[in-house]
């Protein structure tokens, strides 16, 4: 008995010993900001900034049409896509990547009308199925040495964003355009067919053309996202935002411009302390999300007091 | 003359949902300036005709001719309240202005005509005070103004009302009939989808009563002289509200 309580103690003295590494000495400081000049550096920044823009845009009509789980879904087949195409030897994975994702979240909100039996249990069926397939494929298949390697760093994004091309920055960079200007084009629509669908096809807008529109971007963005937080976290970065905006703001405009605000700011703490403190960029861009979650609950809390 | 008057004219609809038939042989005439009301038991296809109305669910078999030029999109919807409405952040102004959207087309942003149009109809239901105020803050018939105002920016000419005072408690009922009263007086055709036949016979000018076949349309004036207006009238009578 004592002994497995001495053993506890000895893990928490290193559990404490570990976390001071987080500690960064004054002295390092300058050496850790000049990583800010490698053009690797400032093209995972720009890209995740971009990434974290779009996905707070849409995570707020997301989160309140419930359809707040079709983002881990997508991912989780934009994972199996991947693994494909690895197994296939594409070099450009995004050539079948995207169309893959962007088709089943068509289909996802298309049945999602008439959602009697499926609904939910299809979404989560979907969504471990591709995540098993992927896995299965990758490990049976896959030529590279390092199988674990490239799952784990396709689930969780591990350092891939720092090693962004050229290329794919200017990707992101061109998708982040479209959806930003798609989203401030169709502002007031998308407002009107979240808030209440039948109303807004009543009088004449097209609710659907608009769901899969949504539906479209959501892919494109998830499939983007991939490279920053990897496929699980992505619902981090579409949900978080929302909820925090939420807890404080009343109106749906102040909601988008502070979730905005929210997902950049957390992104760029992210990117930066995992720079510093050298751990993986998605989960502590997560990990900012989440405390920025409970300061914007005690904002509300003392809001909704005072 | 009289087909002008017409703004929508159902002929011999069979309604329902992938193709199981909910009411049919529905026959009836709605008419500028015309108080419809629609009661009818729970399944009688009540929520059903609106669709259908609405363009959203088109009819099995039968015709809906918009006679007067009226279009589809053109009916101002008051929808009964949906489970996403109850915690989304959004602002009385920012709902109202939505009621304008369906005429446009493509046009990213809202023009002074249309804030123009929002403020009246707001200055009309008499909730500009509280345009700023988180729409789930409000009681529930504060929340139905701010959807009839949103209704009226789509359209004066006709509104479709889907249970207008389903949950509200009985003086803001009163309130809110006299408000859909004051509306259809001063132009605006209303239909009315009601449980409360009592109210239905003393605001309504038309009664359409649905069952698995109709079981009445006409002016208030006759459907009150028949058996099934008769009990249900006495009916309500006995609880007089």
């Amino acid at each position: 008995m004592s002994e497995t309580l001495t053993q506890i103690w000895q893990n928490l003295q290193n559990i404490f010993a570990q976390l001071s590494t987080l500690y960064i000495p004054p002295e390092e400081i300058p050496a850790k900001l000049s990583m800010f000049q490698y053009p690797f550096v400032q093209r995972a920044l720009i890209a995740g900034l971009l990434i974290a823009l779009c996905s707070s845009l849409l995570g707020v009509t997301l989160v309140l049409k419930r359809f707040s789980f079709i983002g881990d879904g997508l991912s989780h087949v934009a994972f199996g896509a991947m693994t494909v195409a690895t197994v296939v030897g594409l070099t450009n994975e995004m050539i079948l990547v995207l169309p893959v994702t962007v088709l089943t979240a068509v289909l996802l909100l298309k049945t999602g009308k008439n959602r009697k039996i499926m609904g939910d249990a299809s979404l989560a069926m979907l969504s471990v199925g591709a995540l098993g397939l992927g896995y299965f494929i990758m490990n049976k298949l896959s030529t590279s040495a390092n199988v674990s390697g490239d799952v784990c760093s396709t689930l969780f994004g591990s350092t891939s964003i720092l090693t962004l091309s050229k290329f794919d920055m200017w990707l992101c960079v061109a998708m982040s355009m479209i959806v930003i200007t798609v989203f401030v084009l169709f502002y007031n629509k998308i407002f009107s067919v979240t808030f209440d669908p039948d109303f807004a096809s009543a009088t004449g807008t097209r609710a659907n053309a608009y769901n899969t529109l949504t539906a479209v971007i959501t892919a494109v963005i998830i499939v983007l996202a991939m490279n920053l937080v990897g496929s699980l976290l992505i619902s981090a970065l579409v949900v978080f935002p929302a909820l925090s905006a939420m807890r404080v703001f009343r109106s749906f405009k102040s909601v988008v411009v502070c979730s905005a605000a929210i997902s950049v700011s957390s992104a760029a703490a992210g990117i930066i302390a995992s720079i510093f403190i050298g751990t993986p960029v998605g989960s502590t861009i997560v990990v900012a999300q989440i405390l920025m979650f409970v300061i914007f609950s005690i904002i509300g809390k003392i809001k909704s007091k005072g | 003359m009289a087909d002008y008057q017409t703004q929508i004219s159902c002929r011999d609809l069979r309604l329902g949902y992938e193709g199981r038939t909910v009411t049919e042989g529905l026959t009836f005439e709605v008419n500028r300036g015309d108080y419809l009301c629609v009661v009818g038991e729970n399944g009688a296809g009540k929520s059903t005709l609106i669709k259908a109305l609405l363009g959203l669910n088109p009819p099995l078999s039968g015709e809906i001719a918009f006679p007067g030029g009226l279009k589809a999109a053109a009916i101002g919807y008051l929808p009964q309240h949906n489970a996403v409405q109850k915690d989304f952040p959004a602002s009385v102004k920012e709902i109202v202005l939505s009621g304008c959207l369906g005429k446009g087309g493509f046009q990213p942003f809202y023009t002074r005509e249309q804030k123009a149009l929002a403020e009246r109809q707001m200055e009309r239901l008499g909730i500009t005070e509280i345009k700023s105020r988180c729409y789930r803050e409000l009681s529930g018939g504060q929340r139905q103004r701010v959807l009839l105002a949103r209704a009226l920016c789509a359209t004066e000419e006709i509104l479709l009302l889907d249970e207008p005072v389903a949950g509200l408690d009985p003086k803001v009922t009163k309130e809110m009939y006299e408000i859909i009263d004051s509306l259809n007086k001063s132009g605006v055709t209303v239909i009315m989808v009601s449980h409360d036949i009592s109210a239905a016979v003393r605001y309504a000018s038309h009664i359409l009563h649905l069952g698995p076949t109709p079981l009445f349309f006409g002016p208030k004036s006759s459907y009150v002289k028949t058996d099934i207006g008769k009990m249900f009238t006495d009916y309500a009578g006995g609880d007089d509200k």
